[in-house]
């Protein structure tokens, strides 16, 4: 997933690598890339589930704009995953309606 | 509360533009921008410019961002990043969120609104499946955060973003499994249309997507054929397996912060949102000393946007008293004329909405072109730029009107003829003596000309053809030639490839083909049949 070498571009420079912990699992990064694009490149498609429906939500404009990216980061939720940057350590949770719990959990 | 010469809301093409050009005249610049970066989307731009080298033709965005910034940064500007403004009001002063630092007024005596656009999306079942994002969104992932936004990618919109995007994915190693457009026409260049049509691309025009598949991510889209009422026509389904689509239905501008400002707003004839009322010129709006410049204004590209800036920029320098007005009057000319070259041809937003059916010239436009994507065989041979000649020649399929000529000064011999009007038909001069240097084919930002030795011995005919994927072959090594529609003709041997800083990433390839393939061999591909 993660671009190795370009045509136009060469080969990328990153951060130093970054472990995080996505919804439990230790997943790796490098540090000050966008939080979406580590998760991209472990093949996290789906950041946020909606209040409502229970629909899914992945990147969709990857510019801050559209908030569909947005997840519960160090314990914050709303975050838009798109524009802010990977930290050592971090913790990602996938987003339910506005919070870190899924409606089963809650119901609990 | 600081206050500021000149407050620029936005560090993109125009927003850098008019800053640079207003602090080289003296004045105090702060430029304002939500994002992490500056540079706006130019960073994402990976592709050559078009234009004249004045618009700094066949230069990748991305250099173009750096030299503008550079630029900006030498002359004393301040940048602010992170630093969304959430308020503009009449007295020219902004509100600025500052993250930590909290909310932060800044007064300007005079303000740019440079804020840009936003893409435009179309809903149908699925759309909001993770898989599915806006073309700039693709670009953002694998241009700047280098990831792929995945595998099989379906492009939603046949516009200069979808096919440059598009052209994008394939050099990040996605396969693009078609691009759709509800239109009956390839709406962006024809030269971008190509590039991916002879990469074995096919086009669905009157098509659009009927619905995504996939229970929580894309992994299938379903597209129709459209009638002339746009509506589904039953029975024209056809699915992709995919894993992604972009859409790129176009942009429309943000001008939220110019709406609050009280700037007069109207409705333009074509649609797509109020505008602000601005000068032609200078932007300025109907709050004096407030402009608005690049897309903010109305939708065009980045080149414009960067003419647009300077001059909104020269303005406030003559309205501050930095610059006289005979001065400002010379200014103007100048970036007048360069924008107005730019605002010539086919795809000027004059003509937006208008159907050629010839070019200025007189040529009939390819039908093949607008429908498939590629000049059929016999289309290509219509234009001025290709002929049959003997020993190497350019073969230029440039067919229409657009604004550039990187062509006609990168060749050293003469060969080619775009004229003083940059949005002519470039034209081989059959008396001039190509020496096969290549400069040509590299500087073609639409990769559409080819060096073609129609009797390179032994019954072999040479074609020399710009290559930007990896990774490259080696010479000797044996593959396909592919026509225009990206067919396969025949097992071809590469017997040149080409690496120089001149030509900027773009490689010349060149391999053999039989004679009588030398019209239609237009792309080498790795593998066998």
């Amino acid at each position: 997933m993660r671009l190795a070498d370009h045509p136009i571009l060469g080969k990328p420079v990153h951060g130093k690598p970054v472990t995080f912990d996505f919804d439990g699992r230790q997943l790796s990064g490098f540090e000050g890339e966008p939080i979406a694009a580590a998760l991209r490149a472990a093949s996290v498609a789906i950041h946020r589930y909606t209040k409502k429906y229970h629909s899914p939500r992945g990147i969709f404009c990857a510019i801050g704009r559209c908030t569909d990216c947005v997840m519960v980061v160090n314990g914050r939720p709303n975050v838009r995953t798109c524009v802010t940057p990977l930290e050592d350590g971090m913790t990602v949770r996938t987003q339910y309606g506005a919070g870190a719990r899924s409606g089963e959990e809650e119901a609990k | 509360m600081t206050r500021y010469d000149l407050i620029v809301i936005g560090a993109g093409p125009a927003g850098l533009s008019a800053a640079a050009e207003a602090a080289s005249h003296g004045l105090r610049v702060a430029v304002f921008d939500e994002n992490a970066r500056p540079g706006g989307q130019l960073f994402k731009q990976i592709h050559k410019f078009f234009g004249s080298k004045e618009h700094k033709a066949k230069i990748r965005g991305y250099d173009i961002g750096a030299e503008l910034l550079g630029e900006a940064e030498s002359l004393g500007v301040k940048v602010f990043l992170n630093a969304p403004v959430v308020g503009l009001y009449a007295g020219k002063e902004v509100a600025v969120n500052l993250g930590d630092e909290g909310m932060a007024r800044f007064k300007g005596d005079t303000v740019v609104v440079a804020t840009g656009a936003s893409e435009n999306m179309v809903t149908f079942d699925g759309w909001t499946l993770p898989g599915v994002m806006g073309a700039g969104a693709a670009q953002t992932m694998m241009n700047i955060n280098r990831v792929r936004p995945g595998d099989r990618v379906l492009m939603l919109g046949s516009g200069n973003v979808g096919l440059v995007v598009g052209f994008q994915l394939l050099q990040a190693g996605c396969e693009l499994v078609a691009v759709v457009d509800a239109a009956p026409r390839v709406g962006g260049y024809g030269v971008h249309a190509s590039k991916l049509a002879r990469c074995g691309v096919p086009f669905y025009l009157s098509h659009t997507i009927i619905r995504a598949e996939g229970g929580d991510r894309v992994t299938g889209v379903v597209v129709g054929r459209t009638d002339s009422r746009w509506n589904i026509v039953p029975g024209t389904e056809k699915r992709f397996d995919a894993d992604t689509i972009c859409i790129a239905v176009g942009l429309s501008p943000s001008t939220r912060l110019a709406q609050m400002a009280g700037c007069e707003m109207y409705d333009p004839a074509q649609g797509g949102g109020k505008l602000p009322v601005c000068d032609e010129l200078t932007g300025e709006t109907s709050i004096p000393g407030i402009y608005c410049s690049g897309d903010v204004s109305g939708i065009e590209e980045a080149s414009s946007a960067m003419i647009e800036g300077r001059m909104s920029g020269a303005a406030v320098a003559h309205r501050l008293g930095y610059m006289d007005g005979r001065e400002f009057e010379r200014r103007l000319e100048g970036l007048e004329r360069s924008l107005a070259s730019l605002r010539e041809g086919m795809f000027a937003p004059k003509n937006r909405g208008k159907t050629f059916e010839k070019t200025d010239e007189g040529f009939d436009i390819a039908a093949g072109l607008l429908g498939n994507g590629y000049l059929s065989d016999t289309e290509a041979l219509r234009y001025p730029g290709v002929k049959s000649l003997p020993g190497i020649h350019p073969v230029i399929e440039c067919t229409q009107n657009i604004p550039c000529n990187p062509c006609q000064d990168a060749c050293p011999k003469g060969c080619i003829a775009v004229g003083a009007n940059i949005v002519s038909l470039p034209v081989v001069n059959e008396s001039a003596k190509c020496i096969g240097c290549g400069q040509c084919v590299a500087s073609c930002s639409g990769q559409a000309v080819f060096l073609v030795n129609e009797d390179a011995g032994g019954g072999w005919a040479t074609i020399t053809a710009p290559y930007e994927f990896i990774p490259l072959p080696g010479k000797g090594e044996s593959g396909r030639a592919l026509d225009r529609a990206g067919n396969t003709i025949c097992e071809s041997e590469v017997v040149d490839v080409r690496v120089s800083p001149a030509f900027d990433h773009t490689c010349l390839l060149t391999f053999r083909v039989p004679k009588s393939e030398c019209g239609r061999a237009r792309f080498w591909k790795r593998g066998e049949r």
